[in-house]
């Protein structure tokens, strides 16, 4: 696991139903392309969250597939309608098979 | 801009009625981080700088893009790093076993207010320190651990979690007393050519701010929100890297980090922003 890995993520406590939200989600992650060379001239190792997922209730929200261009400590922000209260639940894959995840809940109100 | 300098805007009339709207609601900008923490990123400049009028934080000089960055955590950069050291505080390291918890406590209390005055004199070393200083004393002395390196990530990280407790306080850097000598110092510095450009601080940041540089608008070199997050490198910049960075733009051989007279240097300009709110740590280009 590389270290220093957190997720955060920031969602609205409280959304009425049918509404869009902004959910914004941040990964502290070196992202190392694959492309740099250390000091000695090494080819310094790949290693990158190569994809992001957010679900609601089960239900796919979004899927992203990252890049190694993708700059250090990926942010992604989108939105989503929440039918009813539920809970997201948001993971992202590393490269060397971590896997990290958090939820936040909506209540509708 | 930003800040486009209204002087230069004046000599034509017809083109200030056209750029009025824009410039004006940009002066105004105001800077509320968090919707709670209100910072005075324009005021009075302080009696003992001369050759301003108003005061200005770099938050002003910044594109909309950037100066939102800083209006909410989430949004900021600079507050991973804050996070990492926030686990700092509470790791204990070295011989005598201790954290930075273990003396200070609860950082939000033990450091509310600390930022704001620093560098300053310290009575029990005789001399005037900043904050990293102050650090390093802290693990050679109470924790008998390594000290770290002057610019390094852990400890501008940590200065970054202390100017966190004074966000939105005034800066209030003392430069009476024992720490006039060093004051006097730095300001000497700051009015020295240096390098084959011979350029001395006060030649951008004084006689400029507002005009470009370059594609960047040049700044009041105000340090009030340092420890800094540039978009540039994607981590936090400590003054003395920066000052570094401006010497060496100048083409000069820079003064070290932590040398003397980068310290009577921070002084200085820290005490030309007294009065500005503490915003370490901000984002800037």
């Amino acid at each position: 696991m590389a270290s220093g890995v957190k997720p955060r993520v920031k969602v609205p406590k409280t959304a009425s139903a049918g509404e869009a939200i902004t959910i914004k989600t941040l990964i502290s992650h070196k992202m190392e392309s694959g492309q740099r060379k250390d000091k000695e001239g090494n080819v310094i190792p790949r290693s990158i969250i190569n994809r992001f997922t957010c679900d609601f209730n089960g239900q796919n929200v979004i899927s992203v597939t990252l890049e190694p261009a993708i700059s250090t400590n990926p942010y992604v922000e989108f939105e989503a309608t929440v039918p009813e209260a539920g809970e997201f639940k948001f993971t992202w894959y590393d490269d060397d098979g971590s896997v990290y995840d958090t939820a936040k809940s909506v209540a509708i109100g | 801009m930003k800040r486009t300098q209204l002087k230069t805007l004046g000599s034509t009339v017809a083109m200030l009625a056209l750029v009025a709207g824009s410039a004006s609601a940009d002066e105004e900008a105001n800077l509320v981080v968090n919707e709670e923490i209100e910072m005075v990123v324009r005021t009075d400049a302080p009696a003992h700088v001369e050759n301003l009028s108003t005061i200005y934080s770099g938050w002003v000089f910044r594109s909309d893009e950037t100066q939102a960055l800083q209006m909410d955590d989430f949004d900021n950069p600079g507050m991973i790093f804050v996070d990492q050291a926030a686990e700092r505080w509470a790791e204990v390291e070295g011989k005598n076993g201790k954290s930075c918890a273990s003396c200070h406590g609860d950082v939000e209390e033990g450091m509310k207010g600390v930022r704001a005055v620093y560098p300053k004199w310290v009575e029990s070393a005789g001399e005037v320190r900043t904050l990293e200083m102050q650090i390093n004393d802290c693990r050679t002395n109470a924790m008998d651990a390594e000290p770290w390196k002057y610019t390094s990530g852990s400890m501008t990280n940590m200065v970054a979690l202390i100017s966190v407790q004074s966000r939105g306080m005034p800066v209030n850097v003392a430069i009476d007393g024992p720490a006039e000598m060093m004051w006097e110092q730095g300001k000497e510095l700051y009015y020295t050519r240096t390098g084959q450009l011979e350029l001395s601080c006060a030649n951008c940041h004084e006689d400029n701010y507002g005009n470009l540089i370059r594609a960047d608008h040049l700044s009041q070199g105000q340090i009030n929100g340092f420890p800094t997050y540039r978009l540039k490198n994607a981590k936090l910049n400590s003054v003395h890297a920066r000052f570094k960075g401006c010497v060496r733009d100048t083409r000069a051989e820079t003064f070290s980090p932590g040398s003397e007279d980068f310290v009577a240097l921070e002084l200085y300009v820290a005490s030309r922003g007294n009065g500005l709110s503490v915003e370490g740590p901000s984002v800037r280009n």
